[in-house]
């Protein structure tokens, strides 16, 4: 017998536009804050954020999967780029 | 020639595609769900315009993994023709079987209009009805179809000649060196932002588009 430690995280997912890709959506926004006055605006680019919680045996290990699920499917390496903030939410102890 | 149309949770040119290939061309064609797994009895593969998986994420991010793009990648590897229209390009390029990526419009504005396109390739099977240089008319109808690929990228897809369509005149979208279809190297998969399915029978107002589809069947009958 022995135990086994299966912990739960939350990731906090980034994924934003290439610095080198127009983005269209942020320059309308950033007009719009002009237009309300905020002249001091110099940049708007707008992202997406995405909360996964999933279990693993570790951090590595849950920053492993992490890593695969941005770069397989919720980012596209094409035009975007993304970043996750990792915490540890729960663990659990089973015995096998 | 049999063509099989993809059929996504949102997916709504299919059966204007199934219309050009089965009513005008008189070709077999099937409807295929995005469940299933055997395409080996399809000539042709095409992925129609629509919003698949309602272009959650990002547009064709979740298509690309479906069970029957699993086998479009099988049946493409093996040189099998595959032509990816509007949300069918997106598809391509998030499955990789295209370079560059779709991003949304330059100006934001989802574009429905009729724009002049100039073919820049005909050696793909696919645009082979056209000749070099030829100006055809096509609707468009999407947000997100400025094409987008890294310097090196570009310059490759230019270099070996991937461009297939590109915007004649006014850039409608912000598309880089106004591209509007490209294909890989082999050419036997194209992905295209116009609709040349809606501009397939002259009821509607234009025939432009019928050559993409006509064209394979000539060479086909050649071949035999």
């Amino acid at each position: 017998m022995r135990a086994i430690a299966v912990q739960k995280y939350q990731a906090k997912i980034f994924v934003t536009l290439r610095p080198s890709v127009l983005d269209p959506a942020g320059v309308a926004v950033q007009s719009g804050l002009k237009q309300l006055g905020y002249e001091n605006v110099d940049q708007v680019r707008i992202g997406k954020y995405v909360e996964v919680t999933l279990f693993a045996d570790n951090e590595e290990a849950a920053r492993h999967d992490l890593d695969k699920i941005c770069d397989q499917m919720l980012a596209n390496p094409v035009i975007e780029n993304y970043r996750f903030e990792l915490q540890q939410i729960q663990s659990t102890v089973g015995v096998s | 020639m049999k063509f099989g149309v993809l059929v996504f949770p949102g997916s709504n040119c299919d059966r204007d595609v199934a219309y050009v290939t089965r009513d005008i061309l008189k070709q077999p064609t099937r409807m295929v769900w995005h469940q299933e797994t055997d395409i080996s009895d399809l000539d042709a593969v095409i992925i129609p315009g629509g919003f698949s998986y309602g272009d959650y994420l990002r547009c064709g991010a979740i298509a690309r993994f479906s069970p029957v793009m699993q086998k479009v990648v099988d049946h493409a590897n093996q040189g099998k023709l595959v032509l990816g229209i509007c949300n069918g390009f997106q598809v391509l390029t998030e499955t990789g079987l295209l370079p560059g990526a779709l991003a949304r419009n330059r100006d934001l504005h989802f574009i429905c209009d009729r724009v002049p396109l100039k073919v820049e390739n005909n050696k793909p099977a696919w645009s082979q009805g056209y000749q070099k240089g030829d100006i055809i008319t096509l609707p468009i109808a999407h947000g997100e179809g400025r094409f987008y690929a890294d310097d090196n990228t570009l310059a490759e897809i230019e270099g070996n000649g991937q461009v297939v369509f590109r915007y004649e005149g006014d850039n409608p979208n912000g598309s880089l060196n106004n591209i509007a279809g490209i294909c890989n190297r082999q050419g036997n998969v194209v992905g295209m932002m116009p609709h040349p399915e809606r501009a397939a029978d002259t009821m509607l107002g234009s025939s432009d588009g019928l050559n993409m589809f006509a064209g394979l069947l000539e060479r086909v009958a050649a071949l035999v």
